[in-house]
């Protein structure tokens, strides 16, 4: 095989016994690699309704058939798939650096790794040989610690290690997965099925060749993609950043403030990509493999968080900023830090740290309920010590670590209004009261409250369609970026890269074709990210979710903009969500409770899959 | 005579930390154009991230009087006088390691399927080295010791004034 390795390695925590099997030819072909294999290998190493946290719940880690490879941004990925601990159904999440093209050398297309060792182990993949090491030196340490800490031990610096943090270790249901200091696998709390198994940490070391199936054509290819790095596509990545995205939303009225009490912040310049860049980012670096490199490390040059130094994106500056209406960026990057430290998804600490704000301006937290933390909005110091309790889990952290859903059902005392959260998972950066196809981009992500799964905002942030309004037609929209958002966590590809694509999927098929030799159409390709779609969808059928949890946040439905300017007064009635609901299952080819039906189960290869709908549609 | 004009002309890879941005891609393109595959083991440069500031690819310097030639007990390692490029004697190579050891700059490598070491050698086959080619950020470069002074030298004068810098810049 090209591209691929066409093995995938089975591992057994509980009885530490190790087994290779080939990749399924048809799998690949079918599922890509990525987040597409994971979730179908899911479906087979599983069981329904098992606990998160049980040992029988398999995580599994995927490369897809560009890592590897020197190909731009493409030959570094890796996915994490397992049963969420926060939505009960899909939990996917998908990492960049070196790790994924160790993993790939090593042999290794998916690592499938169940059950639960007896004391803290880390595993240590050496291509062939395959330990289980005892970690518990390790324990408490951040994953930069431990991947510093296991490549002394193991003796080899370029050793790469995916590793969990403190949060993780106590199964905080938003703790991550971070490999290269500061790249996150950060959605949907899968850093605590890894900590659920005592596994702190992965140490990947691989020696073998990666080929492709044309040499010569991939390499033109490369050089080709090489130049459109360097173009208008990815400029936004390579100048100031995602950053950028703090005025740009904030002029549009659609950057969630405050817990979503407001759209705009009025300390938007001093927290913008353009300070930041011209005060703060000392250095931009890239993945393994990227010519594009997008990577804004900064450092705090003064003041109480002096020497702090980290990665930062629109997304959590964003979360840790305006949405705690804090307009301090010394304290962002700290927090941002203590996210990276502790092992915890940037974006839900932030929007939590958002949350208990406001439960405590409404009075629903006391003081004494925070620990003496006076967490008003805007209290940039009082945002950094929430963010450290969240991190480790104590005090108040206790009752907020596992996400604002978890949080609200302890608190109570309509709490639950406050929470902003789709399936489970934290809202990121896009008020949806005013970007009505991102809504419905949001309220059907397989893996709750997300941009990634589907990026519709960008058909209302650059006017493509009429933002304030939800009418036919957003369904199709949504439907055919999610099917190409699949593709590019599948071949994993870096989605700041998606621009270069020009001609998006018939560029992707030729990737394809290249590096693996089997040939495909841009039409097989559409197919295989809309069976990717369905086979997330099974999976949350299986575990239970349906069209009730493809919903929005109370906020989002009832309480409309407040602020002047072009945004006011919006919000998304239950009506419109019905609407663009209805319009999207159907264009799915599902019916109106969102199932898949058997024509298009059919349709798309997945008769094996039947018996998953067959309850709920019938025999 | 000619010995001290040929140090003065020989040319090697360098690379500019504060251009590098770490994306190992001279790593890739190295193994590729050498030995057909993606393997960084097999690159004849390597980079060194040391955090996520400090990013610098390494290969060998071509040094006057190499400690790698005249630590290998089997005369294995030859300098070109005419390029300075240290090549292998793959039939006398035993890879002892004894080179790796002497070099300041871990530009040396034990091949993982050879089992002898090797050497940069400025992709002599192909004209010009494919790392310097294909860099994206255009880190690395082709100089000689002269060069690398001249630009240092330049960078040292420049902080030192950067304030009259500052103000020449800005009309």
């Amino acid at each position: 095989m090209f591209g691929y390795a066409g093995r995938i390695l089975l591992i057994d925590l509980s009885t530490g016994k190790t087994t290779v099997e080939p990749l399924n030819e048809e799998y690949a072909k079918k599922y890509i690699g990525g987040i597409g294999l994971g979730m179908r290998l899911y479906l087979d190493h599983s069981k329904a309704g098992v606990d998160p946290f049980s040992p029988n719940n398999p995580l599994i880690l995927t490369t897809g058939p560009i890592s590897g490879t020197m190909w731009p941004t493409g030959g570094n990925g890796h996915t994490f798939v397992s049963k969420s601990p926060q939505t009960f159904g899909v939990g996917e999440s998908k990492a960049h650096g070196s790790f994924g093209t160790e993993m790939k050398r090593a042999g290794y297309d998916a690592i499938i790794i169940k059950g639960k060792a007896e004391k803290p182990v880390y595993l240590w993949v050496d291509d062939d040989s395959i330990q289980l090491v005892d970690a518990s030196a390790l324990m408490g340490k951040s994953p930069g610690e431990t991947e510093d800490a296991v490549r002394e031990e193991l003796g080899d610096y370029y050793i790469r290690v995916a590793a969990i943090g403190i949060a993780g270790e106590k199964l905080s249901r938003i703790a991550c997965i971070i490999n290269d200091k500061t790249r996150a696998a950060g959605r949907t709390g899968l850093g605590a099925v890894m900590g659920s198994k005592n596994l702190k940490a992965i140490a990947m070391r691989g020696t073998r060749d990666v080929a492709v199936a044309k040499t010569d054509e991939f390499m033109e290819y490369v050089k080709e993609f090489h130049e459109r790095m360097k173009g208008p596509a990815t400029q936004k990545y390579r100048a100031l950043g995602t950053p950028e995205n703090i005025l740009v939303h904030n002029s549009l009225s659609c950057m969630p403030t405050r817990n979503y009490r407001n759209s705009r912040f009025e300390g938007a310049e001093k927290i913008s990509g353009e300070v930041l860049n011209e005060k703060y980012v000392a250095k931009i670096i890239g993945c393994s493999s990227c010519a594009m490199r997008c990577e804004h490390e900064v450092v705090v040059p003064e003041g109480p968080y002096k020497n702090t130094m980290t990665r930062m994106e629109y997304e959590s500056l964003w979360a840790l900023g305006p949405y705690c209406g804090v307009d301090r960026l010394d304290a962002i990057i700290k927090a941002m830090d203590l996210c990276n430290y502790y092992g915890v998804d940037s974006i839900s600490t932030g929007v939590i740290a958002g949350f208990a704000m406001d439960c405590y301006e409404t009075g629903i937290l006391t003081q004494q309920d925070t620990g003496g933390i006076d967490a008003k909005f805007g209290n940039a110091e009082a945002m950094v010590q929430l963010v450290e309790k969240i991190g480790k889990r104590e005090g108040i952290g206790e009752v907020l670590a596992d996400g604002v859903k978890f949080a609200a059902e302890k608190i109570g005392k309509g709490s639950d209004k406050l929470a902003l959260h789709i399936k489970g998972v934290e809202v990121t950066g896009y008020d949806l009261r005013c970007l009505k196809t991102a809504a419905l981009g949001f309220a059907v992500s397989f893996r709750g409250a997300d941009h990634n799964r589907h990026g519709a905002y960008a058909f209302d942030v650059k006017g493509k369609v009429n933002r304030l309004i939800a009418e036919k037609g957003r369904g199709k929209l949504v439907r055919d970026m999610e099917d190409v958002y699949n593709l590019i966590d599948s071949f994993i590809v870096c989605k700041f890269s998606r621009g270069t694509y020009y001609k998006e999927l018939p560029d992707m098929a030729k990737l394809y074709t290249l590096v693996t030799g089997y040939e495909i159409t841009p039409e097989d390709l559409k197919k295989a990210g809309e069976r990717i779609q369905n086979v997330a969808k099974l999976f949350n059928i299986r575990e239970g979710l349906g069209r009730k949890d493809d919903n929005l946040p109370y906020k989002v439905m009832h309480e409309p903009i407040p602020d002047e300017g072009p945004s006011k007064g919006a919000f998304v009635t239950q009506a419109e969500l019905d609407l663009l609901l209805d319009d999207y299952y159907e264009s799915r080819g599902w019916t109106k409770e969102g199932i898949p039906t058997k024509e298009k189960l059919k349709e798309l290869g997945m008769e094996e899959l039947m018996h998953i709908i067959e309850p709920k549609v019938g025999a | 005579m000619n010995v001290v004009k040929n140090i003065h002309e020989r040319k090697f890879v360098s690379a500019d930390p504060d251009k590098c941005v770490g994306c190992q891609i001279c790593e890739y393109i190295c193994s590729m154009s050498t030995e057909k595959a993606f393997n960084p083991l097999k690159s004849r440069i390597r980079v060194v991230r040391i955090n996520q500031l400090i990013n610098m690819p390494v290969t060998c310097r071509l040094c006057e009087n190499p400690p790698c030639v005249a630590a290998c007990p089997r005369d294995a390692l030859t300098q070109s006088e005419e390029t300075g490029v240290i090549s292998v004697d793959k039939d006398k190579c035993n890879g002892c390691g004894w080179c790796i050891e002497a070099c300041d700059y871990g530009a040396i490598m034990v091949h993982p399927d050879k089992k002898v070491v090797f050497i940069c050698d400025l992709c002599k086959d192909k004209g010009e080295p494919q790392c310097v080619k294909w860099c994206p950020e255009e880190a690395l470069d082709m100089v000689t010791s002269d060069t690398l002074a001249q630009k240092a030298r330049i960078t040292a004068v420049k902080k030192l004034f950067q304030e009259a810098m500052t103000k020449t810049e800005k009309p």
